[in-house]
């Protein structure tokens, strides 16, 4: 990163592109809301890449004043992990949805995050399928009613940051598309880490699922559904924090409680740094059907190195080795073995 | 090991041996042996490895049985041999798998002690065949093999299952010494592959001595053999397989573009050599991802391509099944590709350990859309090391994907190598785009060409003032926006065609000594070998006939109609049912003459001899 500002804008990140996403569609806020935030990472566009696959969300890259690819379906973690290893000098963005990330490219997606590649990834979920119009996703909940399942899906939908923290990733963040301050902090967060970034963002699909997440937007409801969680504070939430959690002796998993019944040390405080992949889990199972108990912000960040370190130090540690010009090597390296000479 | 001046030694001209036993024998360790000592020999050689898929199928069944045979002569080569003069069968199963092959008069080297009523049983003789007659015609060597490696091994503190395994060294010894070859390369193969045993080491030399004073001292080979060194051009050499040679290629083509190389590669059958020799050459900026599945695998060589790199994905016909959408996608950016189909015996899983050349229409074809991408194929061993810098250039000069078509037979045979001076490799050296190409001087127009390559300006992250944006989607010409027009379109299909058709590609060779034939036989990729030896074999008898073959499959060759045109008859014989020859009658309307076989085994040059025979009498 350079040292002094480089003093770029969100005008910067606009392309000439016309965005054409459905009026209304959650996406317009979180493009908004990226184009703010990347003058931030103080990097020079050119060092910045976008990588979707197919789908709504990934019409993205087009509309970012950077490097960007529009790839093929659900294969843009394969390619940005092409990338980002043979180019440590770039800052390297994936663009998901729920259909690429979860279902065509699910294999892609689950790798990625073991090897902890070098990747920011932003998987957009609104639980349908948009762009093919309207047919159930991985994330739509057991018996959507949509054109493909007219008396409901008979799939159990993934928990994608469950599936994340399954797959060990280092980096696992939930946000929503209408609220910009929280999603520009976990964008901050996940800039900020060494390896992949799994971000979950709840986005309205306004023609095909319209208010699927209303509970955690509406006045009346988001209280009493939405846990932000805050790295070293306890969580608690509610108009008045009048709920909290907590773990009870015993148990596997999490529960909600009334804070005025809960003796303040057994709340649990939130620490994204838990070695064990387990509590974020816990936290991830947190949310009932209906969206309530949803946590949103960071539920994991821990260190462990990442693909593009250990390849490329592999890489470096052969190279510190040579002695000759890359010709001689050549040279010594095809005259090896058993040979033998004919005058 | 003394030398036994009292032998006769008899000198041949050349001598196909197959060594032949159970899975777990070590047949492909002491061919590879007897390979590497032949050509220190100076001998031309060509080998057959021919092994099963199953790691370790049952003992002493017949699917268990693994063989490598080795062809080596004082003058060159070009096959493996289409029947071994020598069989030395290591069980009841090998003899019974391979005499079928064996030419009457051959010679069998046979270890009686592993024909048991047991082991004969398992593989359904009724009788022994080395006591019923089944082996009249045949001169037969009868060697207590295990019982005299494990006798020989007696005074060494090792198990009864080590001593038992040195018998594959036993055998390597004693043909060692029946053909007169040098065994010092051996003791040093032997000190290197067990440093960490020393036991081993012991063990192993022990048994490769004791098969050698065998052959010295028994009676029943009265003959020693001589095969003198061939006449090959001066230089430094080395015995190489296809896949070595291929991986070592891509070395070189990373060594000479000055690109760095990223291999994404799917452990697959019978390509894998290829990953695991790149992943040794670190040292020379070559990256290798062995990849989720065959999809990610051609995605992180295309997004290292994006970045700059040479990408480089290796794998089998059903790896390249996989990687159709990704490679149309390189098409669509276009951006350098470099794809490595090892063919296999298919469909489906096939004959994995089996060749065959029936890609070459998935190759041309095998993609949704109008998907034209280069595609050459290798024709030897040797050939791959020149193929894979081939594919290379035409991938990096010409930004797209390129198919490289080796099969199961030339990847695993191996033949020696008259090493290049590394300096006369081509230069493909390439230039990113640096500085806006629109006429304004401050556009960047990622999808204007160069007028005589077409391709568009390799742009790569990382380079200030031109940002853009790629994508599957089709692309209007010169700005690459997104475009549904129609005209546009149609344009650019024709253009993406025409890129193709605008590859440089040297001109078909003929071969065409006596300047009077009638017939043309057409090969493309692993069939030069037989087909060579065929061609040679009928001029000998005075037989005229010419012989073209391809390297480069898409686009032809500039000369190919005039050359086809040129004869009465075109023979083109394939391991496949036709797939080359559908694509000539359809290019050029020549009614060409299709010879096929497809039993997972390369053409004998004798069967591809008698078939042109026919065909040059009727002429």
């Amino acid at each position: 990163m350079p040292e002094t500002p480089l003093k770029l804008t969100l005008k910067d990140f606009k392309s000439d592109q016309e965005v054409r996403w459905c009026p209304g569609c959650g996406d317009y806020a979180i493009l908004a809301a990226v184009q703010a935030f990347m003058p931030e990472l103080n990097i020079p566009r050119e060092r910045i890449v976008f990588i979707s696959g197919i789908g709504c969300s990934s019409r993205f890259p087009y509309y970012m004043n950077t490097y960007g690819m529009h790839s093929i379906h659900g294969r843009a973690p394969a390619i940005a992990t092409g990338l980002s290893i043979s180019r440590p000098d770039l800052s390297v963005w994936v663009v998901t949805g729920d259909g690429d990330a979860l279902s065509i490219g699910g294999n892609h997606l689950i790798h990625v995050l073991r090897r902890n590649v070098n990747l920011k990834i932003l998987l957009f979920n609104n639980r349908i399928y948009g762009l093919t119009k309207g047919q159930y996703s991985p994330t739509s909940e057991l018996g959507k009613v949509t054109k493909s399942t007219p008396v409901g899906s008979a799939d159990s939908p993934f928990n994608p940051l469950s599936l994340a923290l399954g797959a060990d990733a280092t980096f696992v963040a939930r946000t929503l598309d209408t609220d910009r301050r929280h999603l520009q902090s976990v964008l901050r967060a996940a800039a900020d880490h060494n390896g992949s970034a799994f971000i979950e963002i709840y986005q309205n699909c306004n023609i095909f699922n319209d208010g699927a997440f209303d509970p955690l937007k509406e006045p009346e409801t988001r209280d009493d559904y939405l846990i932000r969680l805050e790295h070293g504070e306890p969580i608690t939430f509610g108009a008045d924090r009048q709920w909290c959690v907590v773990h009870p002796p015993g148990a596997f998993g999490l529960e909600v409680q009334r804070t005025a019944e809960t003796p303040a040390d057994h709340i649990l405080v939130h620490d994204a740094t838990v070695p064990e992949p387990a509590y974020a889990f816990a936290l991830s199972r947190l949310p009932d059907l209906d969206l309530r108990h949803t946590p949103i912000g960071v539920f994991r960040k821990v260190d462990r190195p990442s693909y593009d370190d250990l390849v490329r130090g592999q890489i470096e540690s052969a190279q510190s080795k040579l002695t000759g010009t890359p010709e001689e090597e050549l040279a010594g390296l095809l005259n090896s073995g058993d040979t033998w000479s004919i005058a | 090991m003394a030398k036994d001046m009292a032998k006769k030694v008899q000198q041949l001209d050349q001598v196909v041996i197959r060594f032949a036993g159970d899975s777990g024998d070590g047949m492909q360790l002491t061919g590879d042996r007897f390979t590497s000592e032949t050509a220190q020999l100076g001998n031309d050689i060509s080998t057959l490895p021919n092994f099963p898929a199953e790691i370790r199928a049952p003992a002493g069944t017949l699917p268990g049985v693994s063989s490598f045979q080795i062809h080596f002569a004082d003058t060159d080569i070009l096959t493996p041999g289409d029947a071994p003069d020598v069989l030395v069968a290591m069980n009841p199963a090998a003899l019974k798998a391979n005499l079928s092959e064996l030419p009457g008069g051959a010679q069998v080297i046979v270890n009686t002690d592993e024909f048991s009523r047991r082991n004969l049983a398992r593989v359904g003789y009724p009788d022994n065949p080395l006591e019923d007659g089944t082996l009249d015609g045949y001169v037969v060597h009868p060697v207590a093999l295990t019982s005299m490696t494990l006798g020989a091994l007696a005074e060494l503190d090792i198990s009864k299952k080590d001593a038992e395994r040195a018998k594959n060294m036993f055998a390597l010894g004693m043909l060692s010494w029946l053909y007169s070859r040098p065994y010092e390369s051996t003791i040093a193969f032997l000190e290197r592959k067990f440093a960490k045993r020393p036991d081993l080491v012991a063990a192993n030399i022990a048994a490769f001595k004791a098969g050698w004073n065998f052959g010295e001292t028994t009676e029943d080979f009265a003959v020693r053999y001589e095969v003198k060194p061939a006449r090959m051009p001066a230089g430094s050499y080395r015995n190489v397989t296809g896949n070595t040679a291929l991986a070592l290629g891509i070395v070189a083509a990373r060594v000479r573009s000055g690109r760095p190389v990223v291999l994404g590669a799917y452990p697959i059958t019978p390509a894998s050599d290829i990953l695991h020799e790149l992943s040794k050459h670190k040292r020379f900026g070559v990256t290798t991802v062995q990849a989720e599945d065959e999809i990610a695998a051609v995605g992180v060589a295309l997004g290292a391509s994006y970045g700059g790199a040479l990408g480089v994905t290796s794998t089998s016909g059903p790896g390249v099944a996989l990687k159709g959408e990704t490679i149309s996608l390189a098409v669509a950016l276009e951006l350098p590709l470099v794809v490595i189909d090892v063919q296999r015996a298919g469909p489906s899983t096939g004959m994995p350990t089996k060749t065959e050349q029936a890609d070459l229409n998935m190759a041309l074809f095998g993609r949704h859309g109008e998907a034209p991408v280069a595609v050459i194929a290798p024709k030897s061993p040797v050939d791959c090391f020149y193929a894979a810098l081939e594919a290379a250039r035409i991938a990096l000069t010409y930004r797209t994907p390129v198919l490289l078509l080796s099969d199961g037979y030339i990847a695993n045979g191996s033949e020696p190598w008259l090493l290049p001076d590394v300096d006369e490799l081509p230069d493909l050296r390439v230039e990113f785009a640096t500085a806006p190409n629109g006429a304004d001087g401050t556009t960047f127009l990622p999808y204007l060409r160069d007028p005589v390559t077409l391709a568009r300006p390799w742009a790569i992250p990382g380079t200030p003032g031109l940002e853009h944006r790629i994508g599957g989607l089709e692309k209007a010409d010169q700005t690459g926006d997104i475009s549904y027009d129609p005209t546009n379109h149609d344009f650019m299909v024709r253009t993406r065609a025409a890129r193709i058709e605008a590859i440089e590609v040297p001109d078909v060779e003929v071969e065409d000594p006596d300047g009077d034939a009638a017939v043309l036989v057409l090969g493309w990729g692993s069939t030069y070998g037989p087909i060579g030896a065929a061609v040679r074999a009928l001029r000998q008898r005075g037989l005229p006939i010419a012989q073209a073959h391809l390297r480069h499959l898409n686009p032809f060759p500039g000369n190919l109609g005039a050359v086809l045109k040129r004869y009465e008859k075109v023979v083109i014989p394939e391991m496949n049912l036709g797939q080359l020859a559908h694509v000539i009658r359809g290019r050029y309307l020549v009614d060409a003459i299709s010879y096929n076989q497809v039993r997972g085994l390369p053409f004998t040059a004798v069967e591809l001899e008698s078939m042109l025979e026919e065909v040059v009498k009727n002429a």
